[in-house]
């Protein structure tokens, strides 16, 4: 590259970065203002942790984020077994009924905009519950069914395209010595996904964590997450206690994502060698 | 055809058992709601839990009548109010969706043409703030743009400005709350297709004689075709529809339709004026969406 375009681009990237970056980072920084203004610095007595203190003294976000934690780990866990059987199903078998609309239906969540998905979802519980009975009222229940339908398409997608890279010879090579289908896929095919269901459980969790459309239209009384209650905080301005919120969240990601990543390019090469060592002494004898 | 991939020959049930469950559920839990916001679209609002009248009516001993009222329907149309909502956040969505273009494409492009040590840091780097709440990454934005906050400040202490701008609460800070937002949606896809690029092909027009910007415009963009289309799209939909960065930046006359429609349900408790803006905004979006599926398939197809 020539050096006029290497540094159109460099300045680019400069620039696209620090627009990423500068709102988060001037949330990190004035979470140790003293000031109750928050954005005013207050230099005779900052940096300080006051609000830090009084986030963690909070009973009304304590509360949410509990209820949030509840609803994601539920959600999380439940999205990952139907996302990866619909990725499964996708990515290996490729004709059977219905095909077309379960590739539909998967693909529709991701940009469907979440004011449809909350009214559609709600107005479903009430029907079902003037029909069936069930759910009776709403609140974690429907939420948590809410946040499955669409942080399953996400996992679906995540699986699906690590499939479409899975070495199908290994597959096979178990095939042909005689282990059934499902045996195949607890020995070999799990273990090589398994970074792309864990990447789908944490997607599908912090899409949970974060969302504040759906759940306001399915949850019930005495049922707030935390986006809830940072959307009704934030509605008045700005708080100090949200940008404590905001940093700690933060961190968390910062830590889980970077480890999270770094690990993974690790177990996902070392369980790609185990399976293809395995697949070549099965094939030696 | 390729031969039958081996877990095939578990036969029609083996298969059936493992999409059955995925699909049963997106039957129940994403399809079936839509019938039945069609089906409230055309009720009659109530005084009562929930609050609409039924389709289905006796009338007489022996008689069902069903009403279909399109009164929802009529009403949004003649009002200027939802004409107005729908068009302005049309309007809204593709120019934020050009802004995310223009600011993503050279970094997307920059990911691509980096080394591979620089390339992994970088993405993670882009990953990193779709990670963190959304909710939380437009609040920022608040404490950024409004009148005491850190722009102004800034602004004000280098003495290029001496009042305020007034940025909080206009269209201007909606763009900017949208853009940043949707930015990583659009780099993602974009990235995915330029670094399946074949570069010597650039280098092959430059020596030919092509100027870089020509090569450019006539090489890489028409080969990033698909992935400026997925991008685009996957701000353009959901950014018709937003009410987030609208109710938090947008200030009270910023008209979004989802906004619109949240307050209708929340505020006005008109179920079934919800039910009918929420159609008519499906009815605008589901050529969009069969749009950016039909590209998702060609760029999987390509990547075979």
């Amino acid at each position: 590259m020539n050096y006029r375009r290497t540094f159109f681009i460099t300045t680019c990237l400069a620039f696209g970065f620090a627009f990423l970056y500068i709102p988060i980072l001037s949330m990190v920084v004035f979470s140790f203002n003293a000031s109750k203004l928050v954005t005013v610095w207050d230099s005779a007595n900052s940096p300080t942790l006051k609000w830090y203190y009084s986030l963690l003294h909070n009973e009304e976000i304590l509360d949410a984020a509990w209820i949030s934690l509840k609803v994601a780990v539920i959600n999380a866990s439940g999205a990952v077994i139907l996302g990866t059987l619909a990725g499964f199903g996708l990515a290996r078998f490729e004709q059977f009924r219905g095909r077309f609309t379960l590739n539909a239906m998967t693909t529709a969540p991701l940009v469907m905009p979440e004011v449809i998905t909350g009214l559609s979802m709600l107005l479903l519980f009430v029907a079902m519950e003037q029909w069936i009975g069930w759910p009776a009222g709403r609140g974690i229940t429907t939420m948590t069914i809410g946040h499955m339908t669409f942080s399953m398409a996400y996992v679906t997608v995540v699986v699906q395209s690590r499939m479409a890279t899975f070495d199908i010879a290994l597959e096979e090579a178990a095939m042909d010595l005689g282990a059934r289908p499902v045996k195949v896929f607890f020995l070999i095919t799990l273990p090589i996904i398994f970074p792309a269901i864990l990447s789908g459980w944490l997607l599908a969790f912090t899409l949970s964590w974060d969302d504040l459309v759906i759940s306001s239209f399915t949850s019930g009384p005495g049922a707030s997450t935390l986006p809830m209650v940072v959307f009704s905080k934030v509605r008045l301005g700005v708080s100090p206690e949200i940008n404590v919120l905001a940093t700690l969240t933060i961190a968390v990601v910062t830590v889980v994502i970077v480890g999270v990543s770094l690990w993974l390019t690790r177990a996902g090469k070392l369980a790609e060698a185990a399976a293809a060592e395995a697949a070549r002494a099965a094939a030696a004898e | 055809m390729r031969p039958p991939p081996p877990l095939s020959k578990v036969g029609i049930s083996g298969r059936g058992l493992v999409v059955a469950l995925p699909y049963l559920w997106l039957l129940l839990f994403f399809v079936v709601p839509f019938v039945i916001v069609l089906k409230i679209s055309f009720s009659d609002v109530d005084l009562a839990i929930p609050p609409y009248k039924p389709l289905l009516e006796w009338v007489g001993q022996n008689s069902l009548a069903i009403k279909l009222n399109l009164n929802n329907y009529a009403f949004l149309f003649t009002d200027a109010l939802y004409v107005h909502a729908f068009l302005n956040s049309v309007k809204v969505a593709f120019i934020s969706t050009v802004l995310c273009l223009l600011i993503g494409y050279p970094i997307a492009y920059g990911i691509a043409r980096a080394t591979p040590t620089t390339r992994n840091l970088l993405l993670l780097l882009v990953v990193l703030p779709f990670w963190t709440s959304l909710l939380l990454r437009v609040y920022a934005w608040i404490g950024l743009l409004k009148a005491n906050g850190v722009i102004n400040n800034v602004l004000l202490a280098l003495g290029v400005i001496h009042e305020p701008l007034n940025m909080l609460y206009t269209p201007f800070a909606m763009y900017v709350g949208i853009v940043y937002s949707y930015l990583p949606f659009l780099i993602l896809p974009l990235y995915a297709n330029l670094e399946k690029m074949d570069w010597q092909l650039l280098e092959a027009a430059e020596d030919l004689g092509c100027r870089p910007w020509q090569a450019f415009y006539k090489i890489t963009l028409p080969l990033s075709r698909n992935g400026i289309l997925a991008g685009s799209m996957l701000v353009f939909i959901p950014a018709v529809g937003e009410f987030v960065i609208p109710a938090l930046l947008g200030g009270p006359n910023a008209l979004m339709i989802g906004r619109v429609l949240w307050d209708e349900f929340f505020s006005n408790r008109a179920w079934p004026v919800a039910s009918a803006v929420a159609i008519l905004l499906l009815i605008l979006l589901v050529p969009f969406m069969m749009w950016y599926q039909s590209v998702q398939a060609r760029e999987s197809a390509s990547a075979r």
